[in-house]
C-alpha cells in the first residue's frame, strides 16, 4: 500500500473557513424561521471578516496541491477586495430587507459560496482550479439572481444568465481541452514553459481564443455582454449590487492571472484580443447607455464600459498596466457599491421600489445629502477630476501610452468623454428637474455605505499611498 | 486506423451542433439544456482523446470533474426553469421576453 502525502491545507484556510460558515449557516437557516435571516446575514459577514483575517495571516509565495493553488501578493490583495465587496453587499441587503420583502436566508449563504468560488478563481494556478472556481461562483450567482422565485422578471433573468453562462463555460472548457492537448499541461507555469520553447501551434491559438471568450463573458466585455443589461434589470436590486461588484473583481483577477502566467510567452497574440475586447466594450458602454431609462440598465452599460477601461491596462502587458488594472478594480468596486446604495434607497411609500431615472427628478430639493453623494459618485464614474475615478482612468491610460498603445488610449479618452454625457444627464435630472415625491428614509446601513463611498471619491488622497503601494506590490507577483 | 484527428473531428462537430442548438433553437428551453450537455460531452471526448494520446492521466481526471459539475449545472438549470414555468406558464423560447435586451 503506497503512502500518499496529503497536500498542505494551510494556504486554503480562508476558503475552508468560509465554506464551513456557509454549510453551518445553511443548516441553521433550514431549521429556524424567517426571523433568523438578519442573524444569518450578520454571521455571514463575521465569516467573511474571519476569512479576511486568515488571508492577512497567510504568507505570500506558497503553492499547494502540486502547484495547482497559489497564494501570492496579487491573490491576497484581490481576495481581500472581493471579500470586502461581498461583505458590503450582504450589509446593504440587511438594510434593504428591513423595509422590503427580501427575507430569504439562502441569500447570504449563496453569497458565501460564491465568495469561496471567487477566492478559488483568484488563487487558481491550474486549469482545473480555474474551471471549478468559476463554476462554484457562477452556479451560486445563477441561484441568487433567480431568488425571487415568485417574480417573472427575477426567474427570467436567472434563466437567461444560466443559459449564456453555461455556454460560456462550455467555450472556456473547449479552449482548455485544446490547450491541454497541444501543450500537454494544465498547470500555468508548465503551459508557459511549453509555449516559450517554440512557436505556438494553431491549436494553442484556437484554445487561447476560446478561453478568452469564456473569460470575457465573465467580465461582460463586448461582444460577450448580451446578458448584462437583462440580468442587472431583472435581478433583485441587492443581487445586482453584488453582481456588479465582487464577481467582476474576481473575474478580472482570473483574466489577468491566466494571460500573465499561462500565456505570457505568446503575449502578442493575446494582446490583440484584449485590445479588441477593450475598444468594443468602451465604445458600446459609452453609446448604448445614452438611451436608457432604467437606472439598473444604465449601470449595466456603465459596467461594460468600465471593464473596457480596466482591459486597457491589461492590454499594456506591463507591470504598470497590471497595477492600473488592480487600482481600477478597487476604485470601480467602491464607487459601484456606493451607487447601488443610492439605487437601493430609491423607495417611495406608495410605489415601493422605483428604478426609473426620471424618479430621481429634483432629488436635490427633497434629499440634498443623498443627491450630493450620488452626484459625487456619478462624477467619479465619469472620470472627472479631481475625483477618484479620474485617477483610475489616468493610471490605465498612462500604462497604455507607455506601452506604445496610443490609439487605444485616445479611443479610451474619447469614449470616456461620450460616457460623461449620460452620467451628466442623471445629474441634470437630479439637480434641475421638478421634484417628484420624496423617497422614504434610507436604512442606516445603506446610508453608511453611501457616505463612505462618497467620501472616498472625494477624499481618496488620504488613503491613496497605501492603496497604490499595495497594488504595485500585487502587480509585482507576475514579473 | 482511428487516430486522434477522428476523435477531434467528432468532438468539434458535437460542439458546433451544441452551440447552434442554443442560438438557432426557437422552440423550447429544454432543447437549450440538452445543447449545453452536448457541448460538455464534446469537451469530455476531447479530454479523454488527448489524455490517451499524451499518455497523461490529468485529462481523464478533468473529464470526471466536468461530468460532476455538469450534473450540478443541469440540476440548477432545471430548478430555475421550473421556477420560471410556474410564473410564466410556458417554457417556449419566445416567451422569455419580459426583459428587452
Amino acid at each position: 500500500m503506497n503512502h500518499i502525502d496529503l497536500p498542505s491545507l494551510a494556504p486554503l484556510l480562508p476558503e475552508i473557513i468560509l465554506a464551513l460558515f456557509a454549510i453551518v449557516l445553511l443548516m441553521a437557516g433550514a431549521f429556524s424561521d424567517e426571523e433568523a435571516t438578519p442573524t444569518i446575514s450578520i454571521m455571514a459577514i463575521v465569516g467573511i471578516i474571519g476569512a479576511i483575517v486568515a488571508i492577512c495571516l497567510t504568507t505570500p509565495g506558497q503553492t499547494t496541491f502540486d502547484g495547482a493553488y497559489i497564494v501570492d501578493g496579487f491573490a491576497r490583495y484581490l481576495k481581500i477586495l472581493a471579500l470586502i465587496g461581498a461583505a458590503i453587499s450582504i450589509l446593504m441587503t440587511i438594510g434593504f430587507a428591513r423595509h422590503q420583502a427580501f427575507g430569504r436566508f439562502e441569500y447570504p449563504v449563496l453569497i458565501l459560496l460564491s465568495a469561496v468560488g471567487m477566492m478559488l478563481m483568484i488563487s487558481a494556478n491550474d486549469m482545473i482550479g480555474v474551471y471549478l472556481g468559476l463554476e462554484l461562483q457562477s452556479l451560486a450567482i445563477y441561484c441568487a439572481v433567480a431568488i425571487n422565485r415568485d417574480s417573472t422578471r427575477s426567474t427570467e433573468a436567472g434563466l437567461k444568465y444560466f443559459v449564456l453562462g453555461a455556454l460560456s463555460s462550455g467555450m472556456l472548457l473547449y479552449g482548455i481541452t485544446l490547450i491541454y492537448g497541444f501543450t500537454g499541461a494544465t498547470i500555468f507555469p508548465d503551459i508557459a514553459r511549453v509555449l516559450s520553447d517554440g512557436d505556438a501551434s494553431l491549436g494553442v491559438i484556437f484554445g487561447l481564443v476560446f478561453v478568452m471568450a469564456g473569460l470575457a463573458f465573465k467580465v461582460s466585455a463586448v461582444p460577450f455582454h448580451m446578458w448584462t443589461p437583462d440580468v442587472y434589470e431583472g435581478a433583485p436590486s441587492p443581487v445586482t449590487a453584488f453582481l456588479a461588484a465582487a464577481p467582476k473583481v474576481a473575474a478580472m483577477a482570473l483574466f489577468t492571472r491566466v494571460v500573465f502566467s499561462a500565456f505570457e510567452p505568446i503575449s502578442t497574440d493575446w494582446q490583440q484580443i484584449v485590445i479588441f475586447l477593450s475598444i468594443m466594450s468602451m465604445v458600446l458602454g459609452a453609446f448604448a447607455a445614452i438611451g436608457q431609462t432604467n437606472i439598473k440598465r444604465l449601470m449595466a452599460y456603465s459596467s461594460i464600459g468600465h471593464m473596457g477601461y480596466a482591459l486597457v491596462g491589461l492590454a499594456a502587458g506591463s507591470p504598470e498596466g497590471v497595477t492600473g488594472v488592480v487600482v481600477y478594480m478597487t476604485i470601480y468596486m467602491i464607487t459601484t457599491l456606493g451607487t447601488f446604495a443610492c439605487i437601493l434607497g430609491m423607495r417611495r411609500a406608495d410605489e415601493g421600489m422605483v428604478e426609473d431615472i426620471s424618479d430621481l427628478a429634483g432629488l436635490v430639493r427633497t434629499k440634498p445629502w443623498m443627491a450630493a453623494a450620488f452626484t459625487l459618485l456619478l462624477f467619479s464614474l465619469a472620470g472627472i477630476p479631481p475625483l477618484v475615478g479620474f485617477f483610475a482612468k489616468f493610471y490605465v491610460f498612462l500604462a497604455a501610452v507607455k506601452a506604445d498603445l496610443i490609439p487605444l488610449a485616445i479611443i479610451g479618452v474619447l469614449s470616456s468623454a461620450v460616457s460623461a454625457f449620460y452620467y451628466l444627464r442623471v445629474i441634470k435630472i437630479m439637480m434641475f428637474d421638478d421634484p417628484r415625491d420624496r423617497f422614504e428614509p434610507m436604512a442606516g446601513e445603506l446610508r453608511t455605505v453611501l457616505a463612505v463611498a462618497g467620501a472616498f471619491s472625494l477624499l481618496f488622497f488620504l488613503v491613496w499611498t497605501p492603496i497604490l503601494s499595495a497594488a504595485t506590490a500585487a502587480a509585482q507577483s507576475f514579473f | 486506423m482511428i487516430d486522434i484527428s477522428h476523435y477531434l473531428t467528432v468532438s468539434a462537430i458535437l460542439f458546433v451542433i451544441g452551440v447552434f442548438g442554443i442560438f438557432l433553437n426557437r422552440k423550447n428551453v429544454i432543447v437549450i439544456l440538452m445543447s449545453v450537455e452536448l457541448i460538455l460531452l464534446a469537451v469530455n471526448i476531447n479530454f479523454v482523446a488527448f489524455s490517451a494520446e499524451l499518455n497523461d492521466l490529468v485529462g481523464q481526471v478533468f473529464a470526471l470533474f466536468v461530468l460532476t459539475v455538469a450534473a450540478a449545472e443541469a440540476a440548477i438549470g432545471l430548478a430555475i426553469l421550473v421556477a420560471f414555468f410556474r410564473n410564466r406558464g410556458s417554457i417556449a423560447v419566445e416567451d422569455i421576453d419580459t426583459l428587452k435586451g
